[in-house]
């Protein structure tokens, strides 16, 4: 459905030091710091810069620390025990920092934090599209050039150097090219097209183009998230259910170990599960309405969810609130020479560990390696001089053409789908249904490498999603135990002997292998 | 899914047709946008924010058509709702100083 509707014309063809592939946080942090560096800058974002991405649709808390604080302090260790032995606390302090840098700037230029009752300003929560809407207008006043609805779809390389991306313009077809020095990939999580709230765009291209130029994933098998949304609504807004009681069909309680999703996953192993937030007091609840995206659905379905039972599902979210992405060093460099990343499309186990990093973790990490990837890939753009648009480049992996049409674009999703959505598959795991699905997904892969050009946006997202369904599986097959949002049936417990991070990467020959926790700092 | 485009409140001022992330709406000379690519709605809502007319509806229900009377919306306050809770007015943010979510943090440690 998302072909274009007019004759293709040619689209832009441009010269930047830095170009941002994706407008979340992530990449308007990106665009602003390469500006702020001194760099020109292309931003090229698939929707729109300020409603595209998972923030602009869920809005999300953030952690604001004061550095060096008891408040610091208490942060970091609850991060480190929430992570299950992945974490590294001298990241998460460096993040923090950033975060607090950041959203002083962003209140000294005039961005509307709340204020408590008594007096204080609130920066722990960011209301997504009024922050994107915001971050937008100051690139668009620095000079970047943003092009929306612009999905990039290859990545050029030149003598083993990223030297920009082609794309598509979804409105008319118009191909466009951006000659970069320096490339940084914020194209976000893939979700696999589950519903999830503010995910439509998050399929993967991201990843699928930087391991066409040779770069390596980790945390891929730290992707069992789920989250809890009204039934057949988008809204998957978790927060709320710390106030919820749980039932089954006969309004029986539903309790189990573990968190808010495990009650849910059990319950739906054997029937429907109901919600009420009877927890939540008069006050907690004018906080959760504030939220307006929480309460569409209840509003617009006649519900009371405080006094009122609704029905529940799990939606997959993936590496939205799963970990897993491109490896990336210090200063956000993957593997390859030229690309960077941030955000949701880099691994962070560093930060979030086994578990998800939703509820703050994720949006500070997306601010901080945002920031840094600019500044670094502005940096890296100084250091190739201003020749580089001259330099002979190509897509690493033209593919071929193929012939399948939209009804072979759906059913190949449908099969990826089939292998990663359902509960059976990544919630609860299991070496017999992993290797099922690796099996199935090797078809897939080759079917998604034969479908047709009619619609290159479509064949690149399906694409993408059988690639990273494929790291996922294969990382989870390296996992012989069960930790945080990993879960195996037939391993339930930790191990911690394999308190390693497990890397993958690979197209036709997908590979996934554990390496020391520390492995980004050892590399370097 | 987006379900109405409001061909009375509609001003042709196109801005959905810009800002939906999804790409969704196509522009139609001198008339209001269209619902082109309906599958591809995500059930954001953010158009609604966007719309100065208060002229887009989005049902909750992400998986299934759920047609819509307009009057009826009017009848129970939802057109325009999710930018009156937003504190959005002519596509523009009014309402971020205002936001409560703190007072869930409050509660516990979460
Ligand atoms: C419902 C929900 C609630 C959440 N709540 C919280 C929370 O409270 N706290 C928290 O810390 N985290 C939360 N998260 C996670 C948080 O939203 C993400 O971590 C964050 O959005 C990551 O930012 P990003 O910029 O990397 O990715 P995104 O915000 O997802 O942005 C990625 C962008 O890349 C674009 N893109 C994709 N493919 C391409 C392409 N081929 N070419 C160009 N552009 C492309 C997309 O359209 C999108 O705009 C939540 C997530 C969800 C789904
Ligand atoms: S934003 Fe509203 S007023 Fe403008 S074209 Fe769309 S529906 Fe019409
Ligand atoms: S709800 Fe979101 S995706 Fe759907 S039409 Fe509106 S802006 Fe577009």
């Amino acid at each position: 459905m998302s072909g274009p509707t007019h004759p293709a014309a040619a689209g832009p063809d441009l010269v930047a030091d830095v170009l941002v592939i994706g407008g979340g946080p992530a990449g308007c942090w990106a665009a602003l710091s390469a500006m702020e560096a001194g760099a020109s800058v292309v931003l090229a974002e698939k929707g729109y810069v300020g409603t595209a991405g998972a923030t602009a649709a869920g809005n999300s808390s953030i952690v604001y620390t004061l550095p060096a604080s008891a408040g610091r302090e208490k942060a970091i260790a609850q991060r480190v025990a929430r992570g299950l032995g992945l974490v590294a606390a001298d990241t998460v302090d460096r993040v923090f920092d950033e975060v607090y840098r950041q959203l002083n700037r962003l209140a000294d230029w005039g961005y509307g934090f709340p204020k408590t009752e008594d007096g204080t300003s609130y920066r722990g929560s960011m209301r997504g599209v009024d922050y994107l809407r915001f971050l937008r207008q100051r690139l668009v006043k620095g000079g970047v050039r943003i092009l929306d609805q612009s999905p990039a779809l290859d990545l050029l390389v030149a003598d083993g150097v990223v030297a920009g991306a082609r794309g598509s313009d979804r409105r008319t077809g118009a191909p466009w090219t951006v000659r970069s020095a320096a490339t940084v990939i914020a194209s976000g999580g893939c979700a696999f097209l589950s519903g999830a709230l503010g995910t439509r765009n998050l399929t993967g291209e991201g990843y699928l183009m930087a391991a066409e130029a040779g770069a390596r994933f980790s945390g891929m098998d730290f992707t069992g998230q789920y989250g809890i949304a009204p039934r057949h609504t988008s809204v998957t807004k978790g927060i709320i259910y710390f106030w919820a009681s749980f039932f089954d069909e006969a309004g029986a309680r539903l309790e189990s170990k573990g968190d808010r999703q495990d009650i849910v996953a059990n319950g739906l192993g054997r029937g429907r599960v109901f919600a009420m937030l009877d927890k939540a007091s008069p006050r907690v609840q004018s906080g959760m309405r504030s939220q307006a995206n929480i309460f569409a659905p209840f509003d617009r379905l006649g519900i009371d969810p405080f006094t009122q039972r609704f029905e529940v599902e799990l939606i997959y979210e993936g590496t939205v609130r799963g970990n897993g992405g491109l490896l990336i060093g210090r200063d956000t460099a993957t593997d390859v020479p030229g690309l960077f990343a941030a955000g949701d499309a880099a691994a962070r186990e560093e930060m979030a560990g086994a578990t998800s990093g939703g509820g703050g973790p994720n949006a500070s990490w997306a601010l901080a390696t945002g920031t840094w990837s600019g500044r670094a890939a502005a940096a890296f753009a100084r250091g190739i001089g201003a020749a580089h648009g001259d330099r002979r480049a190509a897509t690493p992996a033209p593919a071929a053409e193929g012939r399948g049409d939209a009804a072979d674009t759906a059913a190949v999703r449908a099969a990826i789908q089939r292998e990663i959505l359902p509960l059976g598959r990544s919630f609860f795991r299991s070496t017999a249904g992993l290797e099922a699905a690796s099996g199935a997904l090797e078809t897939a892969w080759r079917d998604a490498g034969a479908l047709g050009r009619t619609d290159a946006i479509a064949r690149r997202e399906t694409q993408a999603m059988a690639a990273t369904a494929r790291w996922i599986v294969a990382s989870a097959r390296r996992r012989g135990e069960s930790r945080g949002i990993h879960r195996l049936a037939d391993r339930p417990a930790r191990d911690d002997g394999q308190l390693h991070r497990i890397l993958s990467g690979g197209l036709d020959r997908v590979f996934a292998a554990p390496v020391g926790a520390r492995h980004m700092e050892a590399a370097e | 899914m987006i379900e109405l485009v409001s061909e009375s409140r509609c001003i042709q001022c196109n801005i959905c047709v810009k800002a939906c992330p999804d790409n969704v709406f196509d522009a139609v000379e001198a008339a209001a946008p269209v619902i082109a690519r309906k599958a591809d709605c995500q059930t954001c809502f953010l158009c609604e924010l966007y719309c100065p007319a208060d002229a887009l509806f989005v049902s909750p229900l992400r998986d299934r058509d759920d047609p819509v009377d307009e009057a009826d919306l009017v009848a129970r306050g939802l057109l325009g709702s999710f930018a009156r809770n937003m504190g959005w007015k002519n596509a523009k943010p009014r309402g971020t100083d205002k936001d409560l979510t703190y007072r869930m943090f409050e509660d516990r440690d979460i």
